[in-house]
């Protein structure tokens, strides 16, 4: 009886928090919020976004200061995509510019939930980190563990967030609807009026994503663009070619707007096989693009979700663990957008085609061998 | 055994309605479904139209030509797709950028998924792994290792002369226009596949094997050798089958994920029987082709991607139990 008692209430528990955490992914506020940030002039060193932060509210971190060598432990959701790839490639570098720091442990969660809840435990228990950073692999069902390791020690999170303030800081870009904004204004200034836009989008339900979209939805139905589709390509290639081929032969596509742009390169080559002029396109700063881009001079622009942020949870932690001041509870960094004018300074056919050029990595240690480049 | 081609099959199906349970049902719901597309898309019926579908179920054709020579003999080939996962980030690897490669890239590659089958058949035959068991250690063996080999961001682009397989059409050709290069692969490859199943003492032995292996044994069929040989056909039209989708769609990580489950899928909407003993490549084609139609048909007619999910899953159900339903008809085997 008490078990069942028990397995009532905590399911009783689930759905409460899962109703609370209905996200609106189309909120006002919000969506104002981030376009102001997007021009906004951002605090610290210029040109290292990584060490940038937007406001001034601080974390106060006297009480974490202590002697050094440290030991960083890294809970990671995993390196299962090229953006993870290159990030955590910023990352293991970051750590050689830091002699205070002994040693970098990183666990990798593989994608999974539980295993990253049992990482966390485990580097906890292990006794040997000064400091934690997670990256979560889900916001709700990572907030307990991050909970309890904050209890022990100094905790930073970035890139998705928490649902607890306990964190020192939580590192992260402007944010979605920033991106589905830049992504969303180019198309509605270079496309003339009631154009036919085709959203291109990974897939549905995921909240970075979500915002993506309803910022740049928004934009269009403010501007009188014609969505002729919203379609889901799960990020794969040859669906995404697919998919553009059957709406080129159904009709015209003056526009084509991606929430991530992974696939750019195979929706362009859509129109090239079928004989067709390239779309206005927005994609993101994966370099097979950008070489495409350049070589061909379309109408396009990257809006970027940077990886350098993966950067600055290492700079963080040492300050932190130094005492000094970091941005917080929120650190929120720039979120800059590749257009056709500043192109040239990103664009490197020596890179591999997954490299993500925002990665303020140029001058990192091993740069460009350890990044897979030439 | 089913021996009709495909063509044959559509004019005997117009020609006696009465002989209608002889033929495979799969070839009905195909066209029925190419029906529909023409219905909602006019514009299918031209060469861009029907030759863009071909180019795109190629690769799933050719895998599902292969994976039925594995279900006919009784098992599974669950590596089929991170095989095809390994044909394209590998070759981006050992290709690196320089289109003079090609040829030898492409023969390593052939080489890989030889040896992959060759491993799989060992184990299923010799060490007595099941082979839903022992192909599933080798799909997950085979994503680490093409993880590994990229350290997941593949290092190359693939050069026009590799991509020319998927992508390349050849112009300028009487009624139909052009010809993409991918189904000329998929005739020539679905040619050598029937050829070997239908018309060889393999193809018998492979049936007898899958009915029941120790019946075979008993009458004499090697059924160690004739198992391996499956699974080289299989392995071995999985790199066909990367080579094409990286033509098609150039270097990704993940590119094979799911297909090894879309070519069981198109081997059973084809009439094969899972445990193996029945099943026929020119109706596996067929089923392949069926699934790409149903994906493109609800591409066309454009509904929400939920309902279209919902939409997808009741016309496969339906096409599975249409050929169950048949084959039960018939008898079993």
């Amino acid at each position: 009886m008490k078990r069942l008692l028990t397995a009532a209430l905590s399911a009783a528990l689930v759905a409460g928090t899962a109703h609370s955490q209905q996200l609106n992914f189309d909120d006002t506020a919000e969506f104002d919020r981030q376009r102001t940030l997007l021009t906004a002039k951002a605090n610290g060193p210029e040109g290292e976004p990584w060490e940038q932060y937007y406001g001034d509210q601080m974390a106060d971190t006297a009480k974490y200061k202590k002697p050094g060598p440290y030991t960083i432990c890294f809970s990671n959701a995993g390196v299962n995509n090229a953006w993870r790839v290159t990030g955590w490639t910023n990352m293991q570098a970051e750590v050689k510019l830091h002699p205070e720091i002994k040693e970098l442990i990183h666990v990798d969660a593989e994608g999974s939930d539980d295993k990253q809840i049992a990482d966390i435990d485990d580097l906890i228990n292990g006794g040997k980190c000064s400091a934690l950073i997670v990256s979560p692999n889900t916001t709700a069902a990572l907030t307990p563990a991050v909970e309890k390791a904050c209890a022990k020690l100094p905790v930073i999170v970035f890139d998705r967030g928490v649902n607890t303030k306990c964190p020192v800081t939580f590192i992260h870009p402007v944010g979605g609807y920033g991106f589905g904004i830049q992504a969303g204004e180019f198309v509605a200034a270079t496309a003339p009026a009631g154009a036919d836009v085709l959203m291109l989008r990974i897939v549905p339900g995921v909240d970075v994503l979500e915002t993506r979209a309803s910022a740049a939805k928004r934009i269009f139905k403010e501007t009188g663009l014609n969505v002729i589709g919203e379609e889901f390509t799960e990020g794969d290639n040859a669906k995404t070619k697919s998919i553009v081929e059957d709406y080129l032969q159904r009709g015209k596509i003056d526009a084509i707007w991606m929430d991530a742009g992974a696939t750019a390169v195979a929706a362009l080559e859509a129109f090239e096989d079928a004989g067709l002029p390239p779309p206005i396109i927005t994609g993101e700063d994966q370099q097979d693009f950008l070489v495409k881009w350049k070589a061909e001079g379309f109408k396009a622009i990257a809006p970027t979700y940077p990886t350098y942020q993966w950067r600055t949870p290492i700079i963080a932690a040492v300050k932190v663990l130094q005492g000094e001041a970091v941005p917080g509870p929120e650190w929120v960094m720039p979120q800059p957008a590749i257009t056709a004018e500043t192109l040239d300074q990103y664009v490197d056919a020596k890179m591999p085609p997954l490299h993500h050029a925002m990665c303020g990595c140029e001058k990192l240690p091993d740069y460009p061998a350890a990044w897979g480049g030439k | 055994m089913i021996q009709e081609t495909v063509g044959s099959a559509k004019t005997r199906g117009v020609a006696s309605i009465g002989r209608l349970p002889k033929i495979n049902p799969v070839f009905f719901v195909l066209a029925a479904l190419l029906v529909a597309i023409t219905f909602s898309n006019p514009n299918f019926i031209e060469p861009t139209g029907y030759m863009n579908f071909l180019k795109r179920a190629a690769p799933l054709a050719i895998l599902a030509a292969g994976q039925i020579y594995v279900i006919v003999s009784g098992g599974f080939d669950l590596s089929a797709g991170s095989l095809i996962t390994l044909t394209v980030v590998g070759s981006s690897m050992l290709l690196d950028n320089s289109a003079d490669a090609t040829w030898w890239v492409i023969a390593v590659m052939y080489a890989v998924g030889l040896a992959v089958g060759v491993v799989n058949g060992l184990v299923v035959s010799y060490l007595r792994v099941p082979s839903l068991i022992a192909t599933l250690g080798m799909m997950i063996t085979l994503n680490g290792a093409a993880f590994m080999w990229s350290s997941g961001s593949p290092r190359g682009y693939l050069p026009e002369t590799f991509r020319f397989f998927g992508r390349a059409s050849i112009q300028g050709i009487p009624l139909i226009q052009f010809l993409p290069v991918a189904l000329l692969v998929l005739l020539v490859v679905g040619f050598i596949l029937f050829w070997l199943m239908h018309r060889t003492n393999l193809g018998r032995m492979l049936h007898a094997l899958g009915d029941n292996p120790r019946a075979a044994q008993m009458s004499g069929v090697p059924i160690e050798r004739v198992r391996i040989i499956a699974f080289v056909a299989s392995s071995l039209s999985a790199v066909t089958a990367g080579i094409l989708l990286g033509g098609f769609a150039g270097v990704s990580t993940d590119v094979g994920v799911g297909y090894e489950l879309q070519a069981i899928t198109a081997c059973v909407i084809g009439g094969a029987q899972l445990l193996g003993g029945r099943g026929s490549v020119p109706a596996s084609i067929a089923g392949a082709l069926t699934l790409t139609a149903i994906f493109t048909l609800l591409n066309f007619i454009g509904l929400p991607k939920p309902t279209r999910d919902v939409v997808q899953g009741l016309i496969l159900i339906a096409a599975v139990v249409l050929a169950t339903y048949r084959r039960n008809r018939a008898g079993g085997t």
